[in-house]
């Protein structure tokens, strides 16, 4: 196996309001090999997501593996509420593209 | 009863109609009830905050007609929670009398209305502070401090499954609830018939949102959630969708941080040992779902205050030079509504799309911006009068910023408008909070009226 995106093994990635003050990020895989995967690679890890994101590791508030569904899921907190003026992303709904191109070693 | 059985066509109806294909499929299931969440504090802080919903009343309409027309031919109760998106006491009022006017429009036999307010009095809250209960903050949010609460405009409780337990026993058909929890509903018609709060719970989180608990992904179609002492079966009655274990587990992530717990006022749901075992092509069969009672109740609110008046202006930019050095325009800008208007009392904001008008502060390519790029502006002030004087100068002067090495000396940025326009007024988000109760009745005044000849 060589390399591969995030994007090219997950079936879903996708960030969602949770609450008014958290956006929440889910990275669902279609079958265990590849969720397996992707968790031995540690390509997803509260550092990891952090420094992609160019955050304090604080503003993480959850870092789950989630095997019932295959996913790995992390919220992270908002700098102001959603839906205040100037926010740009009241769903937090567009938020996940930086995840797709992450390089997963084989 | 062994199982009772519930569709659910909309996981937040009138925000778009739910599909009449698979809800005439889930009629023809022979439910029990009929039942959908029609709010969200996904939808932001201004329809709370200045009473109005987002879903136009088309919509609502549509959806409310679907509904009741099948559950009064089958017979049925019907269940809508939430109404009008934020649940206020204008919102419950306006489902109750489109009710009232379907049933006499389509002349429908008698049928018992029932109906719940969720709105929380500041005056009720502030005594209650000022005896010494603590109203926590969730999710980041400090106690409520009174100055917050100064700060706000409508307040809402989110009901958990008491009232609608109680409206049930009191014989209504047909129930409008204020702002709910979306698995209250649920989970109420089925405690209400003597079935276990572990899979009653569950029954109600997994139908919560409708076709989102099935794949392929699709909107607003409808399930169906059957529940029975211990477990709970849901299937998808759009042909073309099915719930799948990946696509029923998956769902108890959706818009959590935690995938394994739901907090209620009265307690908390379990799904650390749920098991999901696929049945048939469509159905997925759940057990484990555990439900914890909690020594008191808390009850969550959420409440909403005007922040001020607002316009927004917009412009591009498309010199790569100007583009570089977008940050000074806008400090240029910036500096003029200063010597205006001072340095406080008002809020301007800049999206700059292209670069990180989405993302802000998370966006990892804020360096690396188009090859053109378009501002949106919001200025925020008291009065309408000083919000598009603020807005305008925040946009126009853009045009006229002072870049030194700049070659094109007319203007620094494009006007698709040379205008400003009004929006919405700006609200924020002051109360994510909890608190406590004697009585899951408490802050939720009930009604109950015969419709119908």
């Amino acid at each position: 196996m060589s390399t591969d995106t995030l994007s090219a093994l997950a079936k879903t990635i996708r960030s969602k309001n949770a609450g008014v003050n958290k956006i929440t990020f889910d990275i669902i895989f279609r079958d265990r090999e590849n969720y397996e995967r992707v968790k031995r690679s540690r390509v997803l890890t509260r550092a990891s997501v952090a420094a992609l994101y160019r955050i304090p590791p604080e503003r993480i508030s959850d870092f789950v593996e989630y095997d019932p569904a295959y996913a790995i899921k992390f919220t992270i907190y908002r700098l102001t509420p959603s839906g205040s003026a100037g926010d740009g992303d009241i769903f937090g709904a567009q938020q996940y593209a930086p995840l797709l191109d992450l390089a997963v070693p084989a | 009863m062994q199982t009772l059985r519930i569709i659910c066509p909309n996981g937040h109806l009138g925000f778009a109609p739910l599909r009449t294909e698979s809800f005439q499929l889930g009629v023809s299931a022979a439910p029990d009830y009929i039942a959908a969440d029609s709010g969200s504090d996904d939808v932001g802080p201004v329809p709370l905050g200045s009473d109005t919903s987002t879903s136009p009343l088309a919509w609502q309409r549509h959806d409310l007609e679907q509904m009741l027309l099948a559950s009064r031919k089958l017979g049925v109760p019907m269940i809508i929670g939430s109404a009008g998106d934020t649940g206020s006491n204008s919102r419950v009022d306006l489902y109750v009398a489109i009710i009232r006017e379907l049933a006499a429009q389509h002349g429908l036999k008698k049928f018992r209305l029932g109906w719940f307010y969720s709105e929380v009095d500041k005056a009720y809250l502030r005594r209650r502070m000022q005896a010494g209960e603590i109203v926590q903050g969730l999710d980041g949010y400090a106690d409520l401090v009174e100055s917050e609460l100064d700060a706000t405009d409508r307040i809402v409780a989110m009901a958990g499954v008491h009232p609608y337990v109680e409206l049930l026993r009191r014989g209504a058909d047909v129930i409008i609830g204020g702002r709910s929890s979306d698995a209250a509903l649920f989970a109420a018609a089925a405690l209400h018939h003597g079935f276990p709060a572990d899979t009653a719970y569950y029954l109600g989180k997994v139908l919560e949102c409708a076709s989102f608990c099935a794949e392929p992904y699709g909107g607003k179609e409808t399930v169906l959630g059957v529940v029975s002492h211990d477990d709970v079966k849901v299937t998808a009655m759009l042909p073309a969708q099915r719930c799948t274990v990946a696509s029923v587990a998956g769902h108890a992530m959706y818009e959590r941080s935690n995938p394994y717990e739901e907090l209620f006022a009265g307690g908390r749901l379990e799904m650390t040992e749920c098991r999901y075992e696929q049945v048939d092509e469509r159905t997925t069969r759940v057990t484990g779902s555990r439900f914890v009672p909690s020594p008191r109740i808390r009850v969550k609110l959420e409440g909403s205050g005007k922040v001020g008046e607002r316009f927004v202006g917009m412009c591009g930019i498309r010199d790569p030079y100007t583009i570089a050095h977008v940050d000074e325009v806008i400090d240029w800008a910036r500096t003029q509504v200063r010597a205006r208007f001072g340095d406080g009392g008002y809020e301007l904001h800049y999206k700059v799309y292209g670069r990180d008008g989405v993302m802000g502060d998370l966006e990892p390519l804020r360096d690396r911006p188009g090859h053109e790029l378009f501002i949106l502006v919001q200025g925020v002030a008291p009065t309408r009068e000083m919000a598009e004087e603020l807005t305008l100068t925040g946009v126009r002067q853009m045009f006229y910023a002072r870049l030194p090495d700049v070659k094109g000396t007319a203007g620094s940025v494009s006007f698709p408008l040379d205008e400003v326009l009004p929006a919405s007024a700006a609200y924020r988000w002051t109360l994510n909070h909890t608190l406590a109760v004697d009585d899951g009745l408490e802050l939720f005044p009930l009604h109950t009226a015969d419709v119908g000849p």
